[in-house]
């Protein structure tokens, strides 16, 4: 097995993790950064082909020369003792220690479960972005985005910028939230400025409240829409349906080393230091909050990390105005009772191994519901379905066994031979 | 912009570079990447590795999860939706 001593660790190069690296190389320290695509970037700033003004590359531009190294397509799966983690790659098992750990492992959609959720081309709304940043033409093609969470937008804008036919935007939320929504973004000068170019550049899309897609119609894959507004519903033709329900801290990693972490994130004190010695947090994983603030808190745990406190004090005050902004989208993007009413018997919640509302609901528990219907384990680990029945059954698993992401039973061989 | 030509259940594509090997089986038409527990097709979910629906076999090498992985020339991709 490979092994790769670090002084900093830093798991993400999303917004966070790239933020944390130029703060820690600034101040002399060697460093690893580890994420599992092909490059950095993570989520908002994925790289493809035609991604256009790039982000990640301007961030990778602040590393100091020769401290940071950034190794692709790697998976943390396992923690060993207190100082290092076990990762896979395309060449097999490496093991990664560290002097001190920076979390940033970003966030995923939340997906709720709805008939015909499962037909091929229903993606989520991040997902379909991502998979048109990685290469798939979306022009001419006519697709509903819907769910909740400002990402919705963000989403439609860009599929339009990519020659879609988006035909509405279906949000959830109520037309008076999503107001004092865009009211209170006067508060935050750089979102209230995205704010308004995105409204310029949906002018043509309707954006429709208190309005949800409760089922994916098709037999091979998705034909149509069914939409549902205050009891009124309609059938829309469409091509593709990116649906998701804003996002929620990964919390895999964390819970691997012993830090809770719920969908609220994990605890970290003003030094971005969770609970265990030498392992911060940074980013999404704290508590969804956007890329300004996953950018100051990488910044803070770079800094924190590498020993330099006075550097990290200095952006207590951009951290704090950033949270405030995190505050106002977890209150506004609150999910719907409605959202637990669209689920009928047949509805499948576990897609890796088939297992339906309708026997889920006979539960009262996870761990119960798990053992016996096999929800939960399939390669996701719960990751879909664990977080859909979070919503659907007030279900809250805490725990991860390793590892963390299926590994191949070759790699565990080879781990085992240490 | 440079190309990629790949092999998708037997038959060959060019992409441009940089390119996700899920990207690419939706560009050529395929929607349905594996089969379900229950027997039906199913495509890409996540878009950003956690979902596993997007697992096919790349170079012989089952269960890949193709929307973090980039074309490399000569890949042979096989779906089973």
């Amino acid at each position: 097995m490979d092994r790769i001593d670090s002084q900093i660790l830093v798991v993400g190069a999303g917004g966070a993790g790239l933020a944390a690296a130029a703060a820690a190389s600034s101040n002399g320290a060697k460093v690893t950064i580890v994420d599992d695509n092909p490059s950095t970037g993570g989520q908002i700033w994925r790289r493809g082909v035609g991604s256009g003004k790039d982000q990640a590359e301007g961030m990778e531009a602040d590393w100091r020369p020769g401290r940071v190294s950034f190794i692709p397509g790697t998976t943390v799966v396992d923690a060993v003792g207190d100082n290092a983690l076990r990762a896979v790659s395309g060449t097999g098992m490496t093991e990664l220690t560290y002097d001190r750990l920076i979390i940033a492992t970003g966030a995923r959609e939340r997906f709720i479960p709805f008939p015909g959720w499962t037909l091929p081309n229903v993606f989520g709304a991040g997902g379909l972005q991502a998979l048109a940043k990685g290469g798939l033409g979306v022009e001419g093609k006519r697709v509903v985005v819907a769910g909740t969470g400002p990402l919705l937008l963000a989403v439609a804008e860009f599929l339009v910028s990519r020659g879609a036919k988006v035909l509405f935007v279906a949000e959830q939320a109520t037309f008076g939230k999503l107001s004092a929504f865009s009211a209170h973004l006067a508060l935050f000068p750089s979102k209230l400025w995205e704010a308004l170019n995105l409204r310029l550049n949906l002018r043509k899309v309707g954006i429709r409240t208190s309005t949800i897609v409760t089922e994916a119609l098709g037999t091979e894959k998705l034909e149509a829409v069914r939409v549902s507004r205050n009891g009124r519903e309609a059938v829309y033709e469409c091509d593709y349906l990116a649906a998701g329900f804003h996002l929620v801290p990964n919390p895999e990693l964390p819970r691997l080393l012993g830090i809770g972490c719920g969908e609220e994130g994990c605890e970290v004190d003003q030094f971005q230091r969770t609970v265990v010695k030498g392992v911060l947090a940074a980013g999404e994983t704290t508590g969804i909050g956007g890329i300004e603030l996953s950018l100051v808190e990488g910044e803070i745990a770079g800094h924190s990390a590498t020993g330099n406190e006075k550097a990290a004090k200095r952006l207590f005050r951009a951290r704090s105005r950033h949270r405030k902004f995190a505050e106002l989208l977890g209150s506004t993007f609150e999910l719907g009772e409605e959202l637990r009413q669209i689920q009928n018997d047949e509805t499948l919640v576990c897609r890796c191994e088939d297992v339906s509302f309708g026997v889920l609901k006979g539960f009262d528990n996870w761990r119960d519901a798990k053992l016996q219907t096999r929800c939960g384990m399939g390669p996701c680990q719960g990751r879909v379905c664990g977080t859909a029945a979070g919503f659907l059954f007030g279900w809250q698993p805490r725990s991860v066994r390793p590892p963390i992401f299926p590994v191949k039973a070759g790699h565990l061989v080879e781990e085992s031979k240490l | 912009m440079a190309r990629v030509e790949v092999r998708i259940n037997g038959t060959k594509h060019a992409f441009d570079t940089g390119t996700t090997v899920a990207s690419a089986i939706l560009s050529a038409g395929i929607n349905g990447f594996r089969k379900s527990a229950g027997g039906k097709p199913r495509g890409p979910l996540c878009g950003m590795g956690i979902c596993f629906e997007c697992s096919v076999t790349i170079d012989g090498a089952s269960h890949q999860r193709t929307c973090q992985i980039a074309l490399r020339e000569g890949m042979e991709i096989e779906t089973d939706g």
